[in-house]
């Protein structure tokens, strides 16, 4: 059965714990509770009554029923994390982490973000918790998601600009990492995917499980069987690692990760770690990345902030390297297709992020046979990019 | 015996404390550096830590951040820092370097090919920041059994086990972190300073240079009272900084602070 990571985070030769020496202890406390509250039964029900009532599972495993028989294949069923509040599956996780936050009797809350999807979950819960939450966003990013840099002030965040390097996700995670080191003793470090050092990649990984928890029985009662494939768009990881994980020991399920290629994996200008990446060691783990010969990391690119990120979560490389998951791309041009099939239709408007599975799934659906079943995690819903898609067809409004 | 050993012991031996400044290699250009590091020697300096840019700095503060930026236009990456420390080495045979940056580029290197490579430009330590003794059994076996210092850090929050772990699996110095926080940042506490320091004295035999916050010589003087180094960086690459379009300049007021640094730790 699969049982990872080991006792000190290692999934293979990668994750494990790669951060400077103020951190250590702010991460065995982190350890010792994640350890001790995910077998507290109090803690669960907790967990759960929050899933139910705030957030609003489960979410629906919706049959895209027109949008299947206009591909001629297998049945397409949409996890539908996009209904949940905030409008992402990042939620699941920010809960998570905030309760513990909470009993381990931290005040203050800060977090990255790319597109702002994790910033919003998190100032959300701040602000039900009654945390004080500071959310690091790169520069550039603050300038094109404007609308959720708004929502997370509305929530009583602040929004820092983060000006250094390319002025990106990854640059975001460096300085809340330097903010984390300087507050270490009241702050909790609530990161939005399953990377960082141990216990991260594993504790949002449980956090962000219940997605395929519900997806294998809902796929269960309302077929009779289990699918026959998963795909998930990988940045870091997490929307990814949440639906295939429940379903790794299941060996007949194919389970696709869909990266970003960006203008083309060839033209270099990508977001694709594990298909074109290397192993190297980042924001505190070992894993996939984009670097260039002398170890720098290569700046990426994708139209999805939320996916423009040069590593991915350990548990991802791993799954490669044994051959469980099977990690392919999909270009940005080719994202936007999936995005205005789905769109016009199923009258469901979904996330770049997610578009990038749904790009895939109509690849993958007309090779299959039309008894057979994909699931896709519509992992997050479309408003947000609005502004990214009328500029890039040209439309004033 | 390393060099970082022999230089210590000397110091000891003459009852002075080792000031060990800190630059990052190419900033703000490639040229600048061996230069810069030969006049640091003739100033005052016992040890020199050589900043190795990194595209994603998280420890440090803005001041190392933007030396790492300017670096990196000018293609300094490792291979080119070891080059320049070969470089150094020709006309200096005894004051020990240490590289000191982050893990990401010995990885993509190769541990053993880095190895060989730090063997052959005669380093003498290596201090990466975000690399744990947990993780780092195997690149420290490898420097080692080139008798090269593997250095690793301390924090104010460290606790007794850590001070334990480090004194097992360090060798050279162990490099005390006086504040919560990145380079460059507030200033240190002196008294914080002090107890963590005799705390630290209790479980290592190693030296104990102390850095982040140290800024000008007096603070050095009261630190070199306390530790057996000094280390500082972000003030002198806040004067390379300010003089980006005259780097003679630059080097001229380094110098200044470091004979007045030594000036003051000597007295």
């Amino acid at each position: 059965m699969y049982n990872m990571p080991d006792e000190r985070g290692h999934f293979g030769p990668y994750g494990g714990i790669f951060v400077a020496e103020t951190l250590m202890p702010a991460i065995t406390e982190l350890n010792e509770a994640y350890q001790r509250y995910m077998k507290d039964p109090e803690f669960i029900a907790e967990l759960d009554a929050d899933l139910q009532h705030y957030v609003g599972r489960p979410s629906p495993l919706y049959h895209a029923e027109r949008w299947s028989r206009e591909l001629g294949g297998a049945q397409i069923y949409l996890k539908r994390e996009d209904l949940n509040h905030t409008g992402a599956h990042k939620v699941n996780n920010t809960i998570g982490q905030a309760l513990l936050a909470k009993r381990m009797g931290k005040t203050r809350i800060i977090a990255e973000t790319g597109a702002g999807q994790h910033g919003v979950a998190t100032a959300t819960v701040a602000a039900r918790l009654g945390l004080e939450c500071v959310v690091y966003m790169g520069a550039v990013d603050v300038e094109r998601q404007k609308q959720n840099v708004y929502r997370m002030n509305l929530l009583g965040a602040k929004v820092v600009p983060v000006h250094s390097g390319s002025s990106t996700l990854k640059d975001a995670l460096n300085e809340a990492m330097r903010d984390w080191v300087t507050n270490i003793d009241d702050t909790f470090y609530i990161i939005g995917t399953v990377a960082g050092p141990h216990p991260y990649p594993a504790m949002v990984r449980d956090f962000q499980t219940i997605i395929g928890r519900e997806a294998k029985q809902q796929c269960q009662t309302q077929t009779g069987q289990l699918p026959d494939a998963l795909v998930a768009c990988v940045g870091g990881g997490s929307n990814a690692i949440g639906l295939f994980h429940p379903f790794i020991d299941d060996e007949a399920v194919k389970i696709y990760g869909v990266e970003a290629a960006g203008d083309g994996i060839e033209t270099g200008r990508h977001s694709a770690p594990l298909c074109a990446g290397r192993p190297g060691v980042l924001h505190g783990n070992r894993t996939y990345l984009m670097a260039d010969d002398d170890g720098e990391i290569i700046e990426t690119h994708s139209i999805s902030a939320g996916l423009d990120y040069p590593g991915v979560g350990p548990e991802h490389s791993w799954l490669k390297d044994i051959g469980r998951v099977e990690y392919v791309n999909i270009t940005d041009d080719e994202a936007m297709g999936g995005f205005y099939a789905l769109t016009k239709l199923e009258g469901i408007i979904p996330a770049l992020e997610s578009s990038h599975a749904l790009a895939y799934a109509m690849k993958l659906a007309p090779t299959m046979a039309k008894d057979k079943i994909i699931i896709v995690n519509l992992s997050g819903r479309g408003d947000k990019d609005m502004h990214t898609i009328r500029i890039r067809e040209g439309v004033e409004l | 015996m390393s060099r970082l050993k022999t230089r210590f012991d000397e110091l000891a031996k003459a009852g002075r404390k080792a000031l060990i400044p800190f630059i990052t290699a190419g900033d703000p250009n490639p040229e600048f550096t061996v230069p810069m590091m030969h006049a640091m020697v003739e100033a005052g300096a016992d040890v020199i830590e050589l900043g190795v840019p990194f595209s994603d700095p998280m420890a440090d503060g803005p001041v190392i951040q933007r030396a790492s930026e300017r670096a990196l236009e000018q293609h300094t990456g490792l291979r080119k820092v070891l080059s320049l420390a070969a470089e150094f080495r020709k006309t200096d045979q005894n004051t020990p370097v240490v590289l000191m940056g982050y893990l990401n580029p010995i990885e993509i290197m190769g541990y053993e090919d880095f190895a060989n490579a730090a063997q052959r430009a005669e380093i003498d330590g290596v201090l990466t920041v975000d690399l744990p003794p947990e993780e780092a059994e195997e690149c420290v076996a490898l420097l080692k059994a080139r008798d090269i210092d593997q250095i690793f850090l301390l924090a104010p929050n460290s606790p007794v086990e850590r001070i334990k772990k480090m004194d097992a699996v360090g060798s050279g110095y162990l490099y005390y972190v006086s504040v919560k926080g990145v380079t460059g940042a507030g200033h240190l506490d002196t008294l914080d300073v002090e107890r963590k320091l005799a705390e630290i004295k209790q479980y290592t035999d190693l030296p104990v240079g102390v850095g982040f916050g140290v800024k000008d010589a007096e603070t050095a003087k009261t630190i070199a009272n306390l530790a057996d180094g000094v280390v500082v960086g972000s003030a002198f690459i806040s004067k390379i900084e300010a003089n980006l379009d005259n780097p003679e300049q630059a080097k001229i007021e380094i110098i200044d602070l470091i004979k007045s640094m030594r000036q003051a730790m000597d007295s």
